[in-house]
């Protein structure tokens, strides 16, 4: 079985980001990263399939130069080889002009499952997975807990609201988009880490995969980020005191009176 | 809480991806399976034995050794984070895995035969076998060249008398190496566990390195055949070879406990609140936090240098006593003002500045005392010998 695993590298978790100059991305100089937490489940489960099958993890990232520390991280881990999407074109696109490069990209690979994370940490769309899945044409399944491959299709249990799960059967080649904390990830050994010096990243322009410049990154994207902002810190929050019922009433009254939301 | 580091000079640029991964695989091993355990372990003095098949198989131990006996291969500097991560969780800990490397792995690889590499480095590198280190004995510590143990040639083989005190891992160890008096000066030997007349017995009592197992060997009568010989070992000097490499270890190591130090006590500090604000706004406070900042980070550069020294092939050994003698007391120092800055609470098992405080004792006396480094460096830029 084939698999290419879809990363990102995105900012740590408890970074502090700062927004820059333009009002509408986060500053990433000197921004500590990592591997969006989803994308390493994906790739923990990717790795797993190819370890009972048989078969290769490719992983496919696109990304700056940065990035390659999150595609080494995930060939210390023990994929087998990448496809780095890297250049300038590819940066600033929003989940469709991703999805399209990244559909063109694995279009060349011949895969039978393609897995990515659920969504990514910092832009949080969700979109990714899905758009990619109807460029290459495949079925799709969002939300995946487990994966059980039944010969030339699989079954897939998704997580769906309040605690209900669903299994799902689909033909491959499909494309899953895979839960965080579904298995434990595994550690990239020091062995691993040496051994991944060795492996190849490809890296692939969007000439080499077929695509215009302007079809990918900020000229392709479908959507546009008008503005990113800090919550901002209002005044005005008020205790309401007093037994449950008188609570209860007061807070209609207010709803209705003041905040006019009723 | 996954443990951040402390890298105030972003030090982090000047390592390759590399050597960043390893410091970040070693740091969530720390985080998700040390960190739980290790308070317990501590109390109860002993070494968390469980964590060994995980230390295997991450890749830690003899980590700068060789591909081909089963080890992973990593330059000085990797190694060096692999120890700083460690002992960032406990001297203990950092303790066994330089015991196993620099001073069992090192000498089997350095001055072992083809066969004692390929029976022992595979399974130790796996953490199948375990080994210790015996050259200190009651009545020789600082001067270990006066040593009382004695292999005499019997046959084709030695016997060999005497015992070794403070001999960390010696109860659970496979194998020791063993330094000796022979006729032709002082000489390692493996003497594997179960030989008719070698016992080891577990010393108890200790206030510093709970998390640690350090024992007594005795040897009476201890029968060993001809190859039990380590064939390349030749004189005193072969020891101190082996203890050079794990003080450089130490040198990193003592930095990562200063960093776990560091940590707690700017994370405790901003929060405990007194007199109706965070105890780090006190100026007081604020000036231990910057000392200890100040003095970690200086750790950092010389480990950091020492590091690229030792893979350029350029360090002496008066460098590394230089590195261990400076950042041990670095982080003994850094680890009292931690503990000062907890009040109640930093003597308590719930944190772990006491811990570090109590661990930092023994890495301050072992591998060479602090006064000890001082007469090494002493000597080297006088000329002088200042030890007898
Ligand atoms: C927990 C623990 C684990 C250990 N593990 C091992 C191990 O695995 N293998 C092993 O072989 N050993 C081990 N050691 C032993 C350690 O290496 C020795 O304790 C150390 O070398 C010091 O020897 P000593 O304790 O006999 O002190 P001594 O040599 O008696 O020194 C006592 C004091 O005198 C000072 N001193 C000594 N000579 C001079 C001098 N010439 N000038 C000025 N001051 C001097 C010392 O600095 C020290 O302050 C371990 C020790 C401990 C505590």
């Amino acid at each position: 079985m084939k698999i290419a695993v879809c990363i990102k590298q995105v900012p740590e978790g408890d970074a502090r980001l700062v927004i820059d100059a333009d009002g509408i991305s986060i500053a990433d100089a000197d921004l500590a990263t990592e591997i969006n937490e989803s994308d390493q489940y994906a790739l923990e489960s990717g790795l797993r399939l190819a370890e009972s099958q048989g078969g290769e993890v490719v992983v496919v990232c696109l990304g700056p130069d940065r990035a390659e520390e999150a595609i080494r991280r995930a060939l210390a881990m023990g994929a087998g080889r990448a496809i780095h999407l890297n250049d300038p074109a590819f940066q600033g696109g929003d989940a469709a002009a991703t999805a399209r490069a990244l559909a063109a990209a694995i279009e060349r690979e011949n895969v039978d499952l393609v897995l990515t994370g659920l969504q990514s940490d910092d832009a949080g769309w969700a979109q990714t997975g899905p758009i990619l899945a109807a460029r290459l044409g495949w079925p799709s399944a969002t939300l995946i807990m487990e994966i059980e491959p039944e010969g030339d299709t699989i079954k897939v249990k998704r997580e769906l609201e309040a605690g209900w799960f669903q299994w799902v059967r689909l033909p491959l080649p499909a494309l899953l988009t895979i839960q965080s904390g579904i298995s434990t990830v595994r550690y990239a050994t020091l062995k691993g880490i040496m051994g991944a010096k060795k492996k190849e990243i490809a890296k692939v322009t969007p000439a080499d995969i077929g695509l215009a410049p302007d079809e990918v990154g900020g000229a392709g994207r479908k959507t546009r980020t008008t503005r990113l902002y800090v919550p901002e810190k209002t005044t005005g929050a008020e205790i309401i005191e007093g037994d449950t019922a008188t609570a209860v009433a007061t807070l209609v009254e207010k709803l209705q009176k003041e905040a006019k939301v009723l | 809480m996954a443990f951040k580091g402390v890298d105030y000079l972003d030090l982090d640029s000047e390592l390759t991806s590399e050597e960043r991964m390893t410091r970040d695989t070693v740091r969530r091993f720390v985080d998700e399976q040390v960190m739980e355990i290790i308070e317990e372990a501590y109390l109860e003095g002993r070494f968390p034995v469980e964590l060994i098949p995980g230390l295997g198989e991450l890749g830690v131990l003899g980590a700068n050794l060789p591909e081909e006996y089963g080890c992973a291969g990593m330059n000085n500097v990797a190694y060096g984070l692999i120890m700083q991560e460690l002992e960032r969780g406990d001297s203990g800990l950092r303790s066994f895995v330089s015991v196993q490397g620099a001073l069992v792995m090192y000498p089997i690889f350095t001055f072992g035969s083809e066969e004692q590499k390929r029976r022992w480095l595979p399974a130790m590198a796996s953490g199948e076998a375990i080994g210790c280190f015996g050259l200190t004995e009651a009545d020789f510590g600082s001067n270990p060249g006066g040593m009382a143990t004695r292999a005499e040639r019997d046959g084709d083989g030695w016997v060999l008398n005497g015992s070794k005190m403070w001999i960390t891992n010696g109860s659970m160890a496979h194998v020791a190496v063993v330094w000796a008096q022979t006729p032709d000066g002082i000489r390692g030997f493996l003497v594997e566990r179960g030989t008719d007349g070698f016992d080891t017995v577990e010393m108890h009592g200790k206030h510093s390195l709970r998390a640690s197992d350090t024992s007594e060997l005795v040897f009476n009568d201890v029968r060993l055949p001809g190859d039990a010989i380590l064939p390349g070992s030749d004189g005193l000097k072969s020891p101190l070879m082996c203890l050079t490499q794990a003080r450089y270890g130490i040198a990193w190591g003592a930095v990562g406990s200063a960093m776990a130090c560091y940590e707690e006590a700017l994370r405790y500090t901003t929060e405990r609140v007194q007199f109706d604000r965070p105890i780090a706004g006190f100026q007081l406070m604020q000036q231990k936090l910057v000392e200890i900042l100040d003095r970690v980070t200086l750790g950092q550069l010389l480990a950091y240098r020492v590091g690229r020294l030792k893979d350029a092939g350029k360090l002496k050994h008066t460098h590394v006593s230089l590195a261990k003698r400076h950042n041990v007391m670095m982080a003994r120092e850094v680890a009292s003002t931690a503990r000062w800055a907890l009040g109640a609470n930093g003597i308590h098992s719930e944190y772990q500045v006491m811990r570090h405080m109590c661990n930092l004792e023994t890495v301050f006396t072992y591998e060479g005392t602090h006064d000890i480094h001082t007469l090494i460096i002493g000597n080297d830029i006088t000329g002088l010998n200042a030890f007898t």
